[in-house]
C-alpha cells in the first residue's frame, strides 16, 4: 500500500518534470510567434516575475511565512550588481553572485528576528525592515541615494549581459532564470526540507511533536528565497539599465512580488508562472493603453483584478486545472 | 537647542501622535473583531481627506464642521467594503487570511487610481479654514492651532470608542469576537455587527482625515505613509487593543518628532522603526497584545 503510494507520487513528480520540459520548450519557442519589441519586452517582464513570484513561494507558499518585504532582497541584488559592474567593472554573472550571496545572507539575518513573530506580526514585520530600508536607501549618498543608478552600455556582450538591439537574448535570460526557480521548487517539493515546511505551514505545533525544528526550517527557506530573489534584482537592473530605490525598495514590488504566487496558486509549482502570465501583461497593458491619457484607470484595473482573482479563486488559476485532472481521475475510475 | 524649542517639538509630536493613535485605532478595532488587517486604511483616509477638500471647495463649510459628515460617509464606506468584500472572504476556507490581505491591498491599489483619475496626482491643499494659519503661544511655545485641535478632537475619539466598549453594542461586539456561533444562537447577527465594526473603524479614519486635510496636504497616495504608522502602532500596542493604539500612536509621535530634530527631517521613520524592532523582540506581540 505504501509502497503503491509512494509509485504513484515518484510518477506524478516525473510528469510534472516532464510537463515542466514541455513548457519549458513553449516558452523557448515563443519569440518565434511573437514580434515586435513591445510584445517581447512583455513576456520578458512576465518570465522576470514569474522567477521571482517563484522565489517568494518558496518562502511564502511553501513554508507559509507571508513575506511582504521581498523588495528588499531585490533591492540589494539589484544595487549590489549594478554597483559592482559601474564601478568596478566586473560582469553581472559575478554581480548577481554576490547580490545573491548578500540577499541570501540578508534574508537569513532578518529572519532571526521576525520568525518569533508569528501571522499578522510577521507580515508586518516584514513590510517595516523593508520600507526602512527604503528610507535608508534614499538617504544613503554612496548609493547615488534617490538619484539611483543609471547602468552605463559598455558594449554588447553576455559577460556585460548588456544587447543594444534586441530583446531576444533577455528572454532567454529571464526564461533560464524562471526555469531555475521552477526546478528549485520542484526539487524541494521533492527533498525533506519541502516536507518539513509543509509541516509547519500547516500545523506548527503537529510540526514540532514530530521533531521538526521549525525556526532553523524558516531560516533556511529565507535564505534560499531571499538569494533567489537578490539574483532577480541583479538580472532586472541589467535589463532595465536603471534602478532607484522606489524601482528597487519599494513596498509596491514587495507586493508585485508576491502576487503572481498568491493569484496563481500559493505554494505550488506552476502558480507563480500562471500568475505572471496574466497579472504582468494586463498591468503592463493598462499602463500603456490607459497610462498617459487618463492616469488612474491602470491602477483602477490593476486593482480590481488582484480583487476578483483573489476572492473567485482562493486555490488561484492553478484550481482550473486540479478541478480537471480530478474529474479526469474521476472518469477513469 | 533651546529647552523650548525641545518642548514645542515634543508637544508637536504628541499632538501628530494623537491623530497616528486615531488612524491606528480604526484598524486594530477591525482587527480585533475579525482577526483581519485592513490594507486599504491609508486608502480610506485618502478619500476622507479629498471628501473634506471636496465639500470645503463647493459648499464651502469649513472642515471642522464637516467631522460629522465625514465620520457618517465613511461609517457608510466601511460598511459598504464589508457588505461587498470582506463577508465574502471570510467564505472561504482555503487561503482565507491570504485572500483578506490581497483583497485589501486590491482594493487600495483601485482607489488610489480612483482618486487619480478623478482628482488628478497634482498635491492639493484647504487653505482659507477657519484654523487655517493660526497659532497658538505658551510662552516659547508655539503650536499650530489646526494641530492642537487635532489632538483635542483626538483624546475626544478615544474616549467614544473606550465609552462604546461598555455599551450594549460594545458587548455584543465584544461577545462576536470570542465566539461568533454561539452569539449567532441567541439572535446576535454577525454580518451586522461585523459590519458596524467596519463602519466605525472607517469613520475614525474619517475623522483623522478631516483633522489632516486642515494643515496637511492631499494626493492620491498620502495615505501610505500614514497606513505604514499605523500598522506599526498597531503591531507595537498589540493588535486588537485600543488602548495599545493610543500608548503606540503617542510613542510613535514624540520618536518621530525627536528623531527630526536631534538626527534630520529625512531620517525622523527610521527612530519609529528602531523603537518598533526593539519592542517586538521583547514583546512578539506589542505592548497589550493579547492574541
Amino acid at each position: 500500500m505504501v509502497e503503491r503510494a509512494g509509485r504513484a507520487l515518484l510518477s506524478r513528480r516525473r510528469r510534472e518534470l516532464l510537463l515542466g520540459a514541455v513548457v519549458l520548450a513553449l516558452l523557448a519557442a515563443l519569440p518565434l510567434g511573437v514580434s515586435g519589441a513591445y510584445l517581447r519586452g512583455l513576456i520578458v517582464l512576465a518570465l522576470l516575475y514569474a522567477g521571482l513570484s517563484q522565489a517568494w513561494n518558496i518562502l511564502g507558499g511553501y513554508c507559509g511565512q507571508i513575506s511582504l518585504g521581498h523588495a528588499l532582497y531585490f533591492g540589494i541584488g539589484a544595487y549590489t550588481s549594478a554597483l559592482l559592474f559601474t564601478r568596478a567593472g566586473l560582469s553581472p554573472f559575478i554581480g548577481m553572485f554576490a547580490g545573491g550571496l548578500l540577499s541570501g545572507l540578508s534574508a537569513f539575518l532578518v529572519g532571526i528576528p521576525c520568525f518569533r513573530l508569528s501571522g499578522h506580526y510577521y507580515a508586518i514585520a516584514t513590510i517595516v525592515i523593508g520600507m526602512m530600508a527604503a528610507l535608508l536607501a534614499s538617504n544613503w549618498d554612496f548609493i547615488n541615494a534617490a538619484q539611483g543608478i543609471t547602468i552605463p552600455f559598455h558594449g554588447e556582450a553576455w559577460r556585460n549581459l548588456q544587447f543594444r538591439t534586441a530583446v531576444l537574448p533577455f528572454h532567454y535570460v529571464m526564461l533560464v532564470y524562471a526555469a531555475l526557480m521552477w526546478l528549485i521548487a520542484w526539487v524541494i517539493e521533492g527533498s525533506r526540507w519541502g516536507f518539513y515546511w509543509r509541516a509547519v505551514k500547516d500545523d506548527v505545533t503537529a510540526a514540532r511533536s514530530l521533531g521538526v525544528s521549525i525556526y532553523p526550517s524558516k531560516l533556511a527557506a529565507a535564505a534560499i528565497s531571499g538569494a533567489a530573489t537578490g539574483i532577480g534584482g541583479a538580472l532586472y537592473a541589467q535589463y532595465v539599465g536603471f534602478i532607484d530605490p522606489e524601482s528597487a525598495f519599494d513596498l509596491s514590488l514587495s507586493v508585485l512580488i508576491a502576487l503572481p504566487a498568491v493569484v496563481g496558486g500559493i505554494g505550488t509549482l506552476w502558480g507563480p508562472l500562471l500568475g505572471a502570465a496574466v497579472l504582468i501583461p494586463v498591468q503592463q497593458l493598462s499602463v500603456a493603453w490607459f497610462g498617459s491619457a487618463a492616469g488612474g484607470i491602470d491602477l483602477m484595473v490593476y486593482g480590481a483584478l488582484i480583487m476578483v482573482l483573489a476572492l473567485s479563486r482562493p486555490e488561484g488559476l492553478v484550481s482550473f486545472f486540479h478541478g480537471r485532472a480530478r474529474q479526469e481521475a474521476v472518469d477513469h475510475g | 537647542m533651546s529647552p523650548a524649542l525641545i518642548l514645542q517639538v515634543a508637544i508637536g509630536g504628541i499632538l501628530m501622535g494623537l491623530l497616528y493613535a486615531v488612524v491606528a485605532a480604526g484598524l486594530t478595532l477591525i482587527f480585533g473583531l475579525m482577526n483581519v488587517v485592513n490594507f486599504a486604511h491609508g486608502a480610506l483616509l485618502m478619500a476622507a481627506m479629498y471628501a473634506t477638500w471636496l465639500i470645503h471647495r463647493s459648499t464651502g463649510l469649513d472642515p471642522l464642521l464637516q467631522l460629522p459628515l465625514v465620520a457618517a460617509l465613511l461609517f457608510g464606506t466601511g460598511v459598504a467594503i464589508y457588505r461587498v468584500l470582506i463577508a465574502r472572504t471570510l467564505q472561504i476556507r482555503v487561503n482565507g487570511a491570504m485572500v483578506q490581505i490581497f483583497t485589501t491591498f486590491g482594493l487600495s491599489i483601485f482607489l488610489v487610481g480612483l482618486a487619480q483619475l478623478v482628482f488628478g496626482s497634482d498635491f492639493q491643499s484647504i487653505n482659507a479654514s477657519f484654523l487655517g494659519g493660526r497659532t497658538l503661544a505658551f510662552g516659547a511655545v508655539v503650536l499650530p492651532l489646526p494641530l492642537v485641535a487635532s489632538g483635542v478632537v483626538s483624546l475626544l475619539v478615544f474616549l467614544a470608542l473606550f465609552r462604546l466598549s461598555r455599551t450594549e453594542f460594545g458587548r455584543a461586539l465584544e461577545a462576536t469576537r470570542e465566539d461568533f456561533e454561539a452569539v449567532a444562537l441567541i439572535g446576535v447577527d454577525r454580518d451586522r455587527i461585523f459590519g458596524i465594526g467596519w463602519g466605525i473603524g472607517a469613520a475614525a479614519v474619517g475623522i483623522a482625515g478631516v483633522l489632516l486635510a486642515n494643515f496637511y496636504y492631499i494626493s492620491p497616495d498620502v495615505g501610505t505613509n500614514f497606513a505604514l504608522i499605523a500598522y506599526v502602532a498597531v503591531a507595537l500596542g498589540g493588535f486588537g487593543s485600543i488602548l495599545g493604539a493610543l500608548i503606540a500612536g503617542l510613542v510613535i509621535g514624540l520618536t518621530e518628532a525627536l528623531t527630526a530634530l536631534v538626527v534630520d527631517p529625512s531620517l525622523k521613520q527610521i527612530g519609529i522603526f528602531l523603537i518598533y524592532l526593539a519592542v517586538l523582540m521583547f514583546r512578539p506581540r506589542g505592548l497589550f497584545g493579547k492574541l
